[in-house]
């Protein structure tokens, strides 16, 4: 324990460092690439290096992590700030998922998965984290075991599921805290609340005994006002987009969402996005797009397609189509307007169970609608994601809503978030041209 | 008399040409079995195009279709905007035109200035195309021409519930083992089809006149079956095949 500890924080606080400082060196000393000339996009984002940095350090800690500090995998909507408060290390399967399905991973993970018996039909973000544990593979090295697992019903019922797999496999703890759907008014109900955080007080206490340590008042407020302004920063970096042209791609977006997902509630999170923050303003003084030349803009809704970001990007960037606003990565900004840090409990009771996909179709249109005036987009691409049901489901409705009440033309494109066997490349592309040929 | 634009619809199952005349008419088509090297199939085809009408070389050439990044021409643009631009072209006015291919079927809402105002198309896979009609006609030994007899004599159709393609070969099967007479079945096969094609269009506005392009357009038995899924007349673009090629053209001129 003691060694593992040892080695652990050496590797966080000189091994990490260290490692990063000299990758940056070994860069300088090689020159920067330019883009090339005939590149769509504007200048790349500096901010992207220290993101790289920041994600590289937080993985290469969690390869030291188990048996060092207490380990907790957790869903993406959970309300890790709790687990934070105890020093928890915590590793999320879904932007884990991602990252494989950025490096086109998810069918050789998958497989295993389906060869258990696992379905296709089955969320990819499921099927590549579960294959990778049975295969032992990731390719960021390792992941540590974890002590407990956290998983919130607020974005799917699938990661109840998916998560009573992993129990069973690792054979640690589940902690589940149930999110009641918000349907039918702007607040969710009294009682829910009260339901949501007697929960919340329930898992404190299995997580106290999981990592056999006293959660601390003074911590706990910490956390909470670091989370809170990770949220804000990252809501400001989003809204620099409202600028013409906007100084970032909705793409660019889907990575920069890495730290507020995996690092909220902390100092690291938050110094990154002040980092960026200031380099978005400052592109935006001097009229730096994200792409060259920014005539028409859109809104994405759902979780992107990671294995074909950068030949969709090139595709809409050449037609001078940017997507400057997304449901997605807004989730995590849209949640600081039900934060309170100086009371975190019935603040994360709160702004948890009102997260976009725990809230009916009525405030998905409402905050679609919003976002669009905000953004001043021309139109909108609906990713109809296989993988994602909760967000995919009304669509089709929407999609018409969109266009009776704001105007707004919609693409809805079927797809995957992870899995490149559900997708048709050439169909998808010719959808998404035609699309744009229809506003020329 | 020459042309002034050259359309090409590099379809997945056949290659369309068309020659444009001065007055947006089609002075020269041609269609073709597509073959896999697209680019020295339309060089080849394009020339021959160009000798019969004297079309000058520097005439320029519209291309659309799954092969047209692959041809050397002025501008690629999808066969959705191009279908759209043919087909007012033919109307001049505003419609739903459902265009079925050989991979795929597109409902496309056309504008009152004949530009694509909404569309759908079919999921990544076979059903609801042309090429589902393709492979059962191969299963049931029917030839292209028999289709519009065949139908037409039949007593009454054959359930074929499935849309997929697979599903529906080995249903037909079955049904053939179960000594279903053929003309039923391909009455069955048929209004399958346009139940799964129907679907796309029932997202669409039905107050509209109804026009239809593409190969499969060119049998009768498919009209009348989709003309009775819809529950209104469907009309057939004259030439429905070049309706593609002809926007690809046009978008050139």
């Amino acid at each position: 324990m003691i060694t593992r500890r040892l080695q652990y924080e050496l590797i966080k606080h000189v091994g990490g460092p260290f490692l990063m400082e000299l990758q940056g060196l070994q860069k300088r000393l090689k020159g920067r690439r330019g883009p090339r000339p005939d590149s769509p996009f504007g200048p790349p984002l500096e901010s992207i290096g220290k993101l790289k940095d920041l994600m590289t350090r937080h993985y290469l800690e969690g390869r030291y992590a188990d048996g060092a500090v207490p380990v907790a995998w957790v869903t993406s909507g959970f309300p890790v700030e709790l687990l934070r408060t105890l020093g928890f290390h915590s590793v999320y399967p879904e932007n884990h998922a991602a990252l494989c399905g950025v490096q086109r991973l998810c069918s050789e993970y998958s497989d295993a998965a389906e060869k258990v018996g696992y379905s296709r039909s089955l969320c990819s973000y499921a099927r590549t984290d579960i294959g990778g544990v049975l295969l032992d593979k990731t390719p960021v090295g390792r992941l540590p075991r974890p002590d407990l697992l956290a998983c919130c019903t607020n974005i799917c019922q699938t990661v109840l599921y998916w998560y009573r797999c992993l129990a069973d496999h690792f054979k640690v703890p589940l902690v589940l805290i149930d999110t009641p759907y918000v349907y039918g008014a702007k607040d969710s109900a009294e009682h829910h609340q009260q339901y949501v955080k007697d929960q919340l007080e329930e898992l404190m206490a299995v997580a106290e005994r999981v990592s056999g340590r006293r959660a601390s008042e003074e911590r706990l407020l910490e956390v909470a006002r670091l989370s809170y302004e990770g949220t804000m920063l990252w809501g400001e970096c989003l809204a620099e987009s409202t600028h013409r042209p906007a100084p970032w791609t909705g793409f660019d977006g889907f990575f920069h969402i890495g730290p507020i997902v995996a690092l909220r509630g902390g100092a690291e999170c938050n110094a990154y996005y002040r980092h960026l923050l200031d380099e978005l303003r400052d592109r935006v003084r001097r009229g730096v797009g994200g792409i060259k030349e920014e005539r028409y803009r859109l809104l994405w809704d759902n979780l992107p397609i990671w294995f074909n970001v950068r030949e969709m990007s090139t595709l809409l960037a050449e037609n001078r189509f940017n997507i400057v606003v997304t449901t997605y990565t807004n989730a995590w900004a849209e949640a600081g307007k039900r934060m309170d840090p100086t009371d975190p409990i019935n603040s994360a009771a709160r702004s948890y169970t009102h997260v976009i996909l725990n809230e009916d179709l009525d405030r998905r249109l409402e905050l679609m609608s919003r976002l669009a005036g905000d953004y001043q987009v021309d139109g909108a691409l609906l990713h109809s994601d296989r993988s994602c049901k909760p967000y995919s489901i009304g669509q089709v409705d929407l999609r018409d809503k969109l266009a009776e009440r704001a105007g707004i033309k919609s693409l809805l494109l079927e797809a995957d978030h992870n899995d490149l066997r559900a997708y048709s490349t050439e169909q998808g592309n010719t959808r998404l041209q035609a699309f744009m040929e229809s506003f020329a | 008399m020459s042309g002034v634009a050259l359309g090409v619809d590099a379809g997945s199952t056949t290659w369309k040409g068309v020659v444009l005349g001065s007055a947006g008419e089609i002075i020269d088509s041609v269609v073709v079995p597509a073959e896999p090297l697209v680019e020295q199939q339309t060089r080849v085809e394009l020339a021959k195009l160009r000798e019969a009408t004297h079309t000058p070389e520097d005439a320029p050439v519209g291309a659309t279709g799954y092969g047209r990044k692959r041809v050397r021409a002025d501008r690629a643009i999808t066969e959705i905007t191009c279908h759209a631009r043919g087909a007012f072209h033919r109307t001049g006015k505003a419609g739903v035109l459902v265009d079925m291919g050989g991979q795929d079927s597109k409902v496309i809402r056309i504008g009152v200035d004949g530009t694509v105002a909404d569309f759908s198309m079919n999921d990544k896979c076979a059903a609801g195309t042309g090429r589902f009609l393709e492979v059962l006609l191969g299963r049931l030994k029917v030839g292209w021409d028999q289709v519009p007899g065949l139908v037409g004599s039949a007593e009454s159709a054959v359930s074929v519930s499935s849309t997929c393609t697979v599903f529906a070969e080995s249903e037909v099967i079955s049904l053939m083992a179960e000594g279903e007479p053929v003309p039923g079945i391909l009455k069955g096969v048929h209004q399958s089809l346009a139940s799964r094609v129907a679907t796309l269009a029932g997202i669409l506005p039905v107050d509209l006149p109804v026009f239809m392009s593409g190969g499969v357009a060119l049998g009768r038995a498919m009209v009348d079956a989709l003309s009775k899924e819809l529950g209104r007349p469907v009309t057939v673009l004259p030439e429905p095949q070049l309706v593609g090629a002809l926007g690809a053209a046009l978008s050139v001129r």
